[in-house]
């Protein structure tokens, strides 16, 4: 009896501890550790622009994010200008609500590396979004420039055939950015392993959407039998596009690009036949990564510059083929979302 | 004053210079690149440097009349970008374009205004007024650089359309640079410009209009600057108003002053600019086909617009009048 009695006893206590077990679960002590460590503190996001898709993309995931969180997100504008760029991170890092956490889309290799030094000496965490630079940021989110145009250089060639002229012209953007002449480096990569595909002209875009137009038409006049263009951003391959319609050889040859994946950008042109290919950045997993470092570099307690990590994103070519409703991000339904709010 | 025909070789002035340099390009790519003399290849010249040509003559008439119209390119892009976003927004057509309408012809109206009666110099006045045509645009009417035109709207039809298989943007710059000339040389206040950039002072004295004149010269060049980029929207079916921090502005006083028409004023026309954007069409169609890079293309341009500078200035030294009056 005794032994039975002890029994349900045991039954009886090991049942209400494991009723009671959850209860147990309120003093986990991450959640208040998360909100000590994060509450209040200060992210800004300095891109090459505001007015491009990217950009606006990021800045609507890390808002929705660091406010969730208690934090306070700030833009910077400086429209393209390196200068006012420059200016914008220079104040940001004197200014009484010096961010905690910068993240910085870098023109170049070199414009801003003394900056981002004098930031991390003042404290605050460095980012470097999408652009490599010559600098050991904290951490860099992004491309991997030359693996993406080692993808645009399959697409082209699966593009191209077999049986075609087996011609590629380049428009490249220009011959300081990072992600131009890695992209370039990634694509001859593929075609020196393909030594029976030629790239006939390379000229630069400037990554201006008529320039892009003019030097293509002179490179479809030199070359009509060309079956595949890689044009290095979405931003300036309207202008590429225009050519290829203009000297009718739509539909035979395959344009090639890369974008932020938004849906009047890059898959709507996939949809209508513009573009052949678009090795796409998937912009909401990018946003992702840069919530998870930034949370990640707030709590680690260590100072800001002794750790260098870099997030690549994945990215994959996307065709008419394989496009999918999810493929693309919708920038109007952001910023419809937006103004809802 | 330049006579009509062609340039004298006796007297060479810049434009002679200019056009020298043009033709021998031309002999050049000609026996050198495969394919440059194609008829096709010619067109896509001369369709390259159209929308350039174009601004280059509203800028020539400002030019002419001792001004500058620095807010050209951000009217181009800005107008055309408010005119396709109102669109985008579900305006109704004709009213949209009467916005833009309204909105370009005051811009030029302003421009003109400053200039000519607040006595504020035009490079400051074209200057402010540019980028507060750009900030005012792009922050409060516009909400993307790109601005996409609708499906199917006339203006996507006007990029498609073609005569003899030649763009119609090609048939619009000669035709603007035959009403332009027709205008200089011909109508009474054409030569009215002239004497008014020459010498505004003793213009005034003889009874010309010279302010009204002025505005209406700021509000030609804002005109021709949104025909300008309704043609770029027509062509790539966007407009990136990415555009206004490139160098195309420069581009525009480059076609203009290395054609031969002088910053100070009185001097030039249309055919300067003809023979200005044909040496930049040339030049850059010829670098592109023998596939030179951009930072070597702007070396190459730059040096041979300071070749063709440096040549008319010892050729042609500057006399007592334009030192007295100084450019611009």
């Amino acid at each position: 009896m005794k032994f039975i009695r002890t029994l349900m006893a045991a039954a009886t206590a090991l049942a209400v501890t494991a009723f009671v077990a959850p209860t147990f679960a309120a003093d986990d002590p991450g959640p208040a550790a998360y909100a000590q460590a994060l509450k209040g503190k200060r992210v800004m996001l300095v891109p090459l622009a505001m007015g491009f898709d990217l950009a606006q993309g990021w800045a609507h995931y890390l808002k929705t994010e660091v406010e969730a969180w208690g934090g306070v997100f700030e833009t910077r504008d400086p429209n393209w200008v390196v200068d006012a760029g420059a200016q914008a991170i220079t104040d940001a890092i004197s200014s009484d609500t010096r961010p905690d956490v910068l993240i910085i889309h870098a023109p170049d290799l070199n414009s801003y590396s003394k900056l981002m030094k004098k930031a991390q000496a003042a404290g605050t965490y460095v980012i470097l979004v999408d652009n490599p630079a010559n600098f050991p940021a904290d951490a860099f989110v992004g491309s991997d420039w030359d693996r993406l145009g080692q993808l645009e250089a399959e697409a082209a060639i699966k593009g191209c055939g077999e049986n075609s002229s087996k011609k590629i012209g380049l428009v490249q953007g220009d011959q300081a950015n990072s992600s131009s002449l890695y992209q370039y480096a990634g694509i001859m990569k593929v075609l020196d392993k393909h030594p029976d595909f030629k790239v006939v002209a390379k000229p630069d875009s400037n990554w201006d959407a008529t320039t892009s137009r003019n030097v293509t038409t002179t490179m479809l006049q030199q070359n009509p039998d060309i079956c595949s263009i890689i044009d290095f951003w979405d931003g300036d391959a309207t202008g590429a596009s225009a050519a290829i319609r203009d000297a009718k050889l739509d539909g035979k040859v395959f344009l090639v690009t890369t974008g932020g994946g938004e849906k009047a950008a890059d898959c709507d042109k996939l949809q209508d036949g513009t573009y052949g290919a678009v090795v796409m950045t998937e912009l909401a997993r990018q946003s992702g990564d840069m919530n998870a470092i930034i949370k990640f570099l707030l709590q680690s307690g260590q100072p800001a510059g002794t750790s260098h990590t870099y997030i690549y994103t994945l990215e994959k070519a996307t065709t008419k083929a394989d496009l999918k409703p999810d493929s693309c991000w919708d920038l109007k339904a952001l910023q419809a979302q937006a103004a809802a709010k | 004053m330049n006579t009509i025909g062609w340039p004298n070789f006796r007297s060479l002035n810049q434009e002679g210079i200019v056009f020298a340099i043009a033709v021998v390009l031309f002999v050049a790519a000609a026996i050198g690149l495969p394919g440059f003399v194609d008829p096709n290849n010619l067109v896509a010249i001369v369709r390259s440097v159209s929308v350039l040509g174009i601004l280059a003559l509203g800028m020539a008439v400002v030019i002419i009349g001792r001004g500058i119209d620095l807010s050209a390119v951000a009217i181009m892009a800005m107008s055309v970008a408010w005119y396709l976003q109102l669109l985008n927004s579900g305006m109704p057509d004709g009213l949209a374009f009467a916005y833009v309408l309204a909105g370009v012809l005051a811009i030029g109206l302003l421009n003109g205004f400053l200039v000519a009666y607040a006595d504020v110099p035009a490079i400051f006045v074209t200057l402010a007024t540019g980028s507060f045509v750009f900030g005012y645009v792009r922050s409060q009417l516009i909400t993307q650089d790109a601005v996409p035109v609708p499906q199917g709207h006339w203006v996507e039809l006007l990029g498609g359309l073609r005569f003899l298989d030649i763009p119609i943007e090609v048939f619009i710059f000669v035709g603007l640079a035959f009403l332009f000339f027709l205008f200089l040389r011909y109508t009474k206040w054409g030569r009215y410009i002239y004497f008014a950039g020459d010498n505004p002072v003793a213009a005034r004295n003889i009874g010309i209009p010279v302010r009204p004149m002025l505005m209406l010269r700021y509000v030609l060049s804002a005109f021709v600057a949104l025909i300008a980029g309704l043609l770029t929207a027509a062509s790539l079916h966007s407009i990136n108003t990415r555009i206004v921090n490139s160098t195309l502005l420069y581009d525009i006083v480059l076609v203009a002053v290395i054609g031969g028409i002088g910053l100070s004023g009185g001097r030039g026309g249309v055919r300067n600019v003809l023979v200005g954007a044909a040496l930049i069409g040339i030049l850059l169609n010829a670098m592109t086909i023998i596939d030179i890079p951009l930072l070597y293309q702007n070396l190459i341009k730059a040096a041979i617009l300071l070749g063709a500078i440096i040549v008319d200035g010892i050729i042609n030294p500057r006399d007592e009048q334009t030192a007295q009056q100084g450019d611009i």
